[in-house]
Parts: C-alpha cells; sequence; structure tokens
C-alpha cells in the first residue's frame, strides 16, 4: 500500500473536502512551532508529498487539542491526518519517539501520570 | 442517585485532591459515586487511528461494566471524559469499531455505546442544578474573580462531547457563580495548555501555558480552575494560582476538612 493510501486509512479523513481556506493553521495554538502546518498536512497528504511530513519534527508538534478540526468549515479534521501521519512513522520497527530511559529526565515530583501515559500513545507503539 | 464512576489513573495518585472533594461534595449534593470495581486506565488521549482497537477496550470494558450495573458512567478528569465518550460514540457509530471490540471481548451482552456519559460538571448542572448548589452553599466564594479553564478536552469534539458550546461555554462560568464568585471570561479559555507535549518539548509547553495563565490575568483572574491533572500540572507555575474547581464546591459547601 502507497503511504497515501495508508494515511487515509488510519486517519479516515477525506483530504479532498478541504477548500483551502487556511482556517485550520489559522487557529492552531502550536503554529509557530510548526515546520508544516495543518493546511499543509491536508494538502500534501491530497498530492501525496508524504515523506517530507514524515521526516518533520511537526508531526511531535500537534497538541491533538482539535481547534483545527472542530473550527474547520468543511469537516476536514487536520488533526487525525497529523496524527496518521506520525502513526505511519511510529509503527515502523526501531521509531519509537518516545523512550523509557527518557522518562527519569522529566520526572519531578508533581507530573501527573496522564503526563506519561498520553506521550507514550503519541509517542511510541 | 448512584453513579457509577471511574476515577482514573491520576485521580488514585498525583490529584488525589480532584477525587476526594468530588466524592465528599457529591455526598453533601444527594448523589453517591460508586468506584467501578475493575477499572482499568483510558491512556489519556484517545485513538483517532481508525485501525486501533487494543487502545479503546479499557473505556469499553468501564461502559460495558457501567451498562451491566444499569447505570450512568460519571467521569472527572477532562481526559478520561474525552477519551471514554469519544470510545462511546465510536461503539455506537463506527461499525467495524465496535464489531472487532464485541469480537474481542466477548462480553455476555453485545455492547453498542448504550452507556451514558456524563461528566461531574454535567451532574451538577443537569441533576444538582445550580441554583440547588447555590442554596446548599454555606461559604460563598464572595467576590472571589475566579477564571474558568476549560482547555480542549472537556469541549472538543464538539460533535461528540456535546458538554457546552465550545467556542462560548459556560457551564463552569455558571458554577463559579453557584459557589457565589465572579467569573473571569477570558479569550483563551478554552485553548490547549500545551498538554502531553510538556514530555516531549517543555518549553514549547510553557509558551502555550502562559499564554493561557496571561490570557487570565488580563482579564483580572485571582485564581483559576480547571478539572484535568495535566492542565494543572502545566499551568500552576505561572503567575496566577490554579485549583480544581471539586475543592471550591467543597469549600463552599462546607465539606472541606
Amino acid at each position: 500500500m502507497d503511504k497515501r493510501e495508508e494515511i487515509l486509512r488510519i486517519s479516515g479523513v477525506d483530504v479532498r473536502k478541504c477548500m483551502r481556506c487556511g482556517k485550520c493553521s489559522g487557529t492552531c495554538p502550536n503554529y509557530d512551532e510548526m515546520e508544516y502546518h495543518p493546511h499543509q498536512f491536508v494538502y500534501m497528504v491530497e498530492t501525496g508529498n508524504i515523506e517530507p511530513l514524515m521526516n518533520s519534527k511537526s508531526i511531535y508538534k500537534c497538541l491533538s487539542c482539535f481547534a483545527c478540526a472542530d473550527r474547520c468549515p468543511r469537516g476536514v479534521e487536520p488533526a487525525k491526518v497529523v496524527e496518521a501521519v506520525r502513526l505511519a512513522v511510529i509503527r515502523q520497527k526501531g521509531q519509537n519517539h518516545l523512550k523509557a530511559s527518557q522518562v527519569p529526565d522529566v520526572l519531578d515530583e508533581d507530573i501527573p501520570q496522564q503526563a506519561f501515559v498520553s506521550a507514550f500513545r503519541k509517542y511510541s507503539k | 442517585m448512584v453513579y457509577s464512576y471511574f476515577p482514573g489513573c491520576t485521580l488514585k495518585n498525583k490529584a488525589k485532591d480532584l477525587d476526594t472533594y468530588a466524592r465528599k461534595s457529591a455526598e453533601a449534593l444527594g448523589f453517591t459515586l460508586e468506584e467501578l470495581e475493575n477499572w482499568q486506565c483510558c491512556g489519556g488521549v484517545y485513538p483517532m487511528a481508525k485501525d486501533e482497537i487494543a487502545t479503546k477496550l479499557s473505556s469499553v470494558r468501564a461502559l460495558a461494566d457501567a451498562k451491566a450495573q444499569g447505570r450512568d458512567l460519571v467521569t472527572l478528569c477532562s481526559a478520561c471524559h474525552n477519551v471514554i465518550k469519544q470510545v462511546n460514540n465510536d461503539m455506537a457509530t463506527d461499525e467495524d469499531i465496535a464489531l472487532r471490540a464485541n469480537n474481542y471481548l466477548k462480553l455476555d451482552e453485545e455492547y453498542r455505546g448504550e452507556t451514558k456519559v456524563l461528566h461531574y460538571l454535567e451532574v451538577l448542572r443537569d441533576v444538582v442544578g445550580f441554583d440547588t448548589i447555590k442554596e446548599k452553599v454555606v461559604n460563598p466564594l464572595t467576590g472571589k474573580k475566579i477564571a474558568p479553564y476549560y482547555g480542549c478536552l472537556l469541549l472538543r469534539p464538539k460533535k461528540v462531547m456535546q458538554m457546552d458550546n465550545p467556542e462560548n461555554p459556560k457551564i463552569m462560568e455558571d458554577f463559579i457563580r453557584a459557589i457565589g464568585a465572579e467569573p473571569v471570561i477570558y479569550p483563551l479559555r478554552n485553548e490547549c495548555c500545551g498538554g502531553y507535549v510538556r514530555i516531549e518539548d517543555k518549553d514549547t509547553a510553557s509558551k502555550r501555558s502562559a499564554a493561557v495563565v496571561g490570557s487570565a490575568a488580563d482579564f483580572g483572574a485571582e485564581l483559576m480552575v480547571t478539572a484535568c491533572p495535566l492542565c494543572m500540572y502545566n499551568l500552576k507555575n505561572e503567575t496566577v494560582p490554579v485549583k480544581y474547581f471539586t475543592e471550591l464546591l467543597a469549600e463552599a459547601l462546607g465539606v472541606k476538612e
């Protein structure tokens, strides 16, 4: 299966619904931290230009806050596209982005369990 | 009224206050939270991928257990609420996910999203009623300017969560009024605190938290309230103190020890 097909299947998103208004990127709270922005994820997946997305740190910067998805006038849900691209990467052998050995570095007295379970769900398989 | 209750991993550990004050307040308000016997961690984030089943099963087990008890399922942590309610929606509307989850779990009775999932705040609003809470308040927090922080998890996706208007919510504002305080309505109350990205990139999360707290401070907040342990962790090192909303409820009801 080619990468485009894989992303579409994982995300369940119909990228062709996008009308390129840019509202998703306009409302993204983490826009400044991303090399590729939500509207670019949608367009690049539509056109099959997946490799640059898979190689970009942008896939780890999405907060999954769903601002882009809820505010999209066409119901495209870019957050699901970002998630699918990240999964296409981390589901590969040896591609876990977060490893247990990194935990001690971020551990402190107050950090909630929720932070770790969430981060491992997002960044590791 | 007795509800099945899903506390979640963090409420048993770093966020005990969120849980303890909720239970005490519930008793004072005439309802009981009965913890599910064998609940498992929800995973903290809703697995968006269409082909993920295993990561949704802990939610399905909790939902099916509540159904077997014939009760609504109450959640308190924003993340647990978001995950369980979204998985419940999958079980009701996504044939592929529902089929595969049921095939795996082999429950006595197939689960198809029958359980009603309520956040604690929804019980306060829709079952107890904010007017009743107002009557039961013995220590009103009069004059206190409190900024509600919704973050992303309670409100979105709006089609599934259906708690309130995600762009102009008022359930927490009404709660704050009910305990005698004054809600501070500020622009970033429904924007993300940085969430789990804190683990990956502390600076990015700090920027998001600082923006949220700065927005609340600009509008005169003396205190912020949240229902989410991760929001609490991200926000608490900024310029405005943060508490769990249940602590203020217990305080107002006179059951905080």
